[in-house]
């Protein structure tokens, strides 16, 4: 564990991405103190542009805070990514342990399963599902949970297979250990790595995910978005540049830090590798 | 006799954080032309990084030659530019590596890859080039060279591999061959093969060979000067007729004790009740491409109470399939295996559970064997756990079956990492022991340990058969190891049992014309191993005659 912590500690992107996120995620705690109004009361005259009295990052076509908007939104786009990958990652972990350990037809059915999902293209089977099932936030997470986590599943099914045939598991079957306890116990805490370095660009791709459904507006109308922010105001994008750049900087910079720890978290995992790249 | 290369206080560190570990530590020794060197140690000797440094092969960034001298023909190679070794590899030096399988590109063909080197070092015509290869495939004895030529890696058995690779090092005519453990993964009789060709070609060519290995058996065979090496220093180092037969350092003897020789085998034990009985059990193992591959075919065996039974066979015999079938991890396709009467074949998982534990196993790799992530102490009480025992109750008798496999104290509450390959396969048989079993079965149990380490947990495995009134199936690839602890041998060819007897008499008196072929190709039959139990008490009989 020490050795993780000084091989993370090497890596400065993954320090960088760290301190973002952690900045971003005080936005996001803070928003109320930060920014007393609802993000949705208009304060202040429209088309303010930044820098302006009283609004940092100007104001929106209707003369909403930029600034608060952002704030608010950190809280429903996190939340939102987080909870979406979590419910991914159990389903996906789930799956993939199953059909990789137990093989055969088993297998078979699951992985063809997991193949109907891959066909069709991810983004336009969450739009779909989230215009039938009406947009909430509930949805939004269902719709980009089922769209994540099959790759995580044939990540863990092909870790669970090359790991089944490990002696210390096949010891484990020989000493009457039953197949759920051997999952748990012998197999599932060696193969967690990938999983770990998967789960922080899982988070981005969700985060780009929901921002994009929310541009197209099919986010939950009531919950302020980065999305949805750009999106209700691309049509003056030529007049208001600040209404769409400010938050699609937030998810730049927030996507960037992910992607930043998931490479250092990948580094201090594998140390082979990383010490490979560096020299 | 002429000096070809002379290594002379050579220091090879890791480096690592910048700071310098030796792993090598002023090693010196010469070869000289027409004669085979046999470097000798256990692993961890740095016999090998030795010669991967006269190579210029050590990996960079991690490895390096922090001080001393390596002269060829008297130019200093120490320091040698990137572009001067290339000239040097190949044409002067050619390498013979352990594993046949990777060091040939398996895309390309043989021939090829023979050709390739050929292709950059001389100006040769195509053509010139493929009857030279030719010529070199006749001289490491490939059957039907011209067919041969134009295979695919995986198209040749283990030993013509390995022969392309020895005639890939000799394409150039290198003045010294060295060999980094050339026989270790080859089958018993393939190996007398390849020794045999080894002899044969720097005889003829009168090169030098550098031969590293960890088998005294194949030192005997094959060397004329000896280098022992331990922990990155020479212990000793002579002609082979000294240092076999009057060794004079301790860790010589050491080594040359700890070889299976002649093995004495155990007495005669009364004919037990049986407590397996296997009938006509086959398996039968279908590829993706539809080959059939009868990995059992009909064996009929038993096993008594009490004794420990050798299962020997060389690589694809089915040994390890029959004693995986035995524990349950495959499923036959045919037959019956009783344990003390009761039929196993064909039980559901659960019925099997109660059968689970009256046999268990000893896997080969003790490094995969554990899992890494869970305390030596709890791997061994997992077993009884699932059988229901207590979990206080499980690890307090966990530690007391560490302890009496000799790692008492504090060692259960480590994890595998910190702990040695012998010390793991302690751990793996404690493991097995838990459960209280009838019938252990011990897939090459010692294989990937060092000799000396070897006959440690062998001495383990014959006490704990002892105390605990246990059956051991014991598969090994040696015949010498099973003769030693074994009561009985049964021999296995290509899913078949070609003889089982009494031990002794196998070793001794085999009847089958397999098993003969398998013992004559023992390495270093004709050295008869020096007994130092009569040798050493000299002093006390000098003590005696005045």
């Amino acid at each position: 564990m020490n050795n993780f912590f000084h091989a993370f500690r090497r890596h400065k992107g993954g320090i960088i991405g760290l301190v973002v996120l952690a900045l971003v995620a005080v936005m996001a705690l803070c928003a109320g103190w930060l920014f007393p109004d609802s993000p949705w009361d208009i304060v202040n005259a429209p088309y303010l542009p930044p820098l302006s009295d009283d609004a940092l990052l100007g104001t929106d076509t209707l003369g909403r805070d930029i600034a608060t908007g952002i704030a608010y939104g950190a809280r429903v786009t996190l939340v939102l990514a987080i909870v979406s990958t979590a419910v991914s990652i159990l389903v996906g972990i789930t799956v993939g342990a199953v059909s990789g350990f137990y093989g055969g037809k088993v297998d078979q059915v699951i992985v063809g399963f997991i193949e109907l999902f891959q066909t069709i293209p991810g983004f336009f089977l969450a739009v779909v599902l989230v215009a039938i099932l009406t947009p909430t936030i509930g949805t939004v997470i269902l719709a980009i949970a089922l769209v994540s986590w099959p790759p995580l599943a044939r990540l863990v099914r092909a870790e669970f297979m090359s790991m089944k045939h490990r002696e210390f598991v096949q010891a484990a079957m020989l000493s009457g250990q039953s197949s759920t306890r051997i999952i748990l116990t012998q197999i599932l805490s060696n193969s967690l790595s990938p999983v770990i370095v998967s789960g922080p660009l899982m988070v981005a791709s969700a985060i780009l995910l929901e921002s994009a459904l929310s541009f197209l507006g099919l986010g939950d109308p009531n919950a302020m978005t980065w999305g949805y922010i750009i999106g209700a105001s691309r049509s003056v994008l030529r007049d208001a540049w600040w209404m769409s750049v400010f938050p699609g900087v937030a998810i730049l910079v927030t996507v960037l830090a992910l992607n930043l720890v998931g490479e250092a978290l990948n580094d201090a995992l594998n140390p082979k590798l990383a010490r490979k790249r560096t020299s | 006799m002429s000096t070809l290369l002379e290594i002379r206080d050579l220091v090879v560190s890791v480096v690592q954080d910048g700071r310098d570990t030796p792993v090598v530590k002023g090693v010196s020794y010469a070869v000289h032309a027409n004669e085979i060197l046999c470097v000798v140690g256990e692993s961890g000797s740095g016999k090998s990084v030795t010669a991967h440094a006269l190579m210029g092969l050590l990996p960079e960034g991690e490895l390096r030659v922090g001080s001393g001298s390596i002269r060829y023909r008297d130019r200093e190679l120490v320091g040698l530019s990137r572009k001067d070794w290339y000239g040097l590899r190949g044409k002067s030096f050619g390498m013979v590596f352990q594993e046949p399988m990777t060091a040939l590109n398996p895309v390309m063909r043989v021939g090829r890859q023979v050709d390739e080197v050929l292709e950059r070092h001389t100006d040769l015509s195509a053509g010139a080039r493929r009857s030279r290869v030719l010529a070199l495939f006749r001289d490491v004895m490939l059957p039907d060279p011209e067919q041969l030529i134009d295979a695919y890696p995986f198209q040749l058995s283990g030993g013509q591999r390995q022969r392309v690779v020895i005639a890939m090092a000799l394409a150039m005519e290198p003045d010294i061959l060295i060999a980094d453990e050339p026989t270790t993964a080859l089958d018993v009789t393939t190996q007398a093969q390849i020794l045999a060709l080894i002899k044969d070609i720097q005889a003829r060519m009168g090169i030098g060979v550098i031969f590293i290995t960890h088998d005294f058996g194949v030192v005997a065979e094959i060397a004329d000067r000896i280098v022992v090496m331990r922990h990155g220093a020479v212990v000793e180092q002579g002609p082979a007729a000294d240092i076999l037969n009057r060794p004079q350092a301790a860790y010589t003897r050491q080594l040359i004790a700890a070889v299976p020789h002649k093995p004495e085998g155990k007495a005669a034990a009364l004919p037990a009740p049986s407590l397996m009985t296997v009938d006509k059990l086959g398996k039968t193992f279908h590829s993706s491409s539809g080959r059939q591959v009868d990995a059992l075919k009909d064996i009929s065996l038993t096993i008594r109470q009490g004794e420990t039974l050798g299962l020997v066979g060389e690589s694809g015999s089915g040994k390890s399939t029959l004693g995986r079938t035995l524990v349950g991890l495959i499923r036959p396709d045919r037959g019956s295996v009783k344990i003390g009467g009761q039929e196993l074949v064909g039980l559901t998982p659960a019925q099997w559970r109660e059968y689970r534990r009256q046999i268990q196993m000893v896997f080969q790799d003790p490094y995969a064997s554990l899992n890494p992530r869970h305390r030596i102490v709890d791997a061994v009480a997992q077993g009884p756990i699932a059988f229901g025992e207590k979990r206080a109750k499980a690890l307090a008798d966990a530690r007391e079956l560490l302890e009496l496999v000799g790692l008492g104290g504090d060692a259960g509450d480590r994890y595998p990492h910190q702990f040695s390959g012998g010390q793991r396969q302690r751990v793996g048989i404690a493991r097995a022991l838990a459960l209280r079993p009838r019938l252990l079965v011990a897939d090459e149990a010692v294989s990937a340990l060092d000799v000396s380490i070897q006959a440690q947990v062998l001495d383990l495995l014959k006490t704990v058969s002892g105390q605990f009134d246990l059956s051991i199936l014991f598969i090994t690839h040696d015949l010498r190891v099973a003769t030693q602890i074994c009561d009985r041998i049964a021999v296995m060819r290509q899913g078949e049992l070609v003889e089982v007897g009494r031990a002794t008499d196998v070793f001794y008196r085999p009847r089958h014309e397999y098993t003969r072929r398998l013992i004559e190709s023992i390495p270093g039959k004709q050295w008869s191993k020096p007994d130092f139990a009569q040798h050493d008490p000299v002093e006390g009989a000098a003590v005696h005659a005045t």
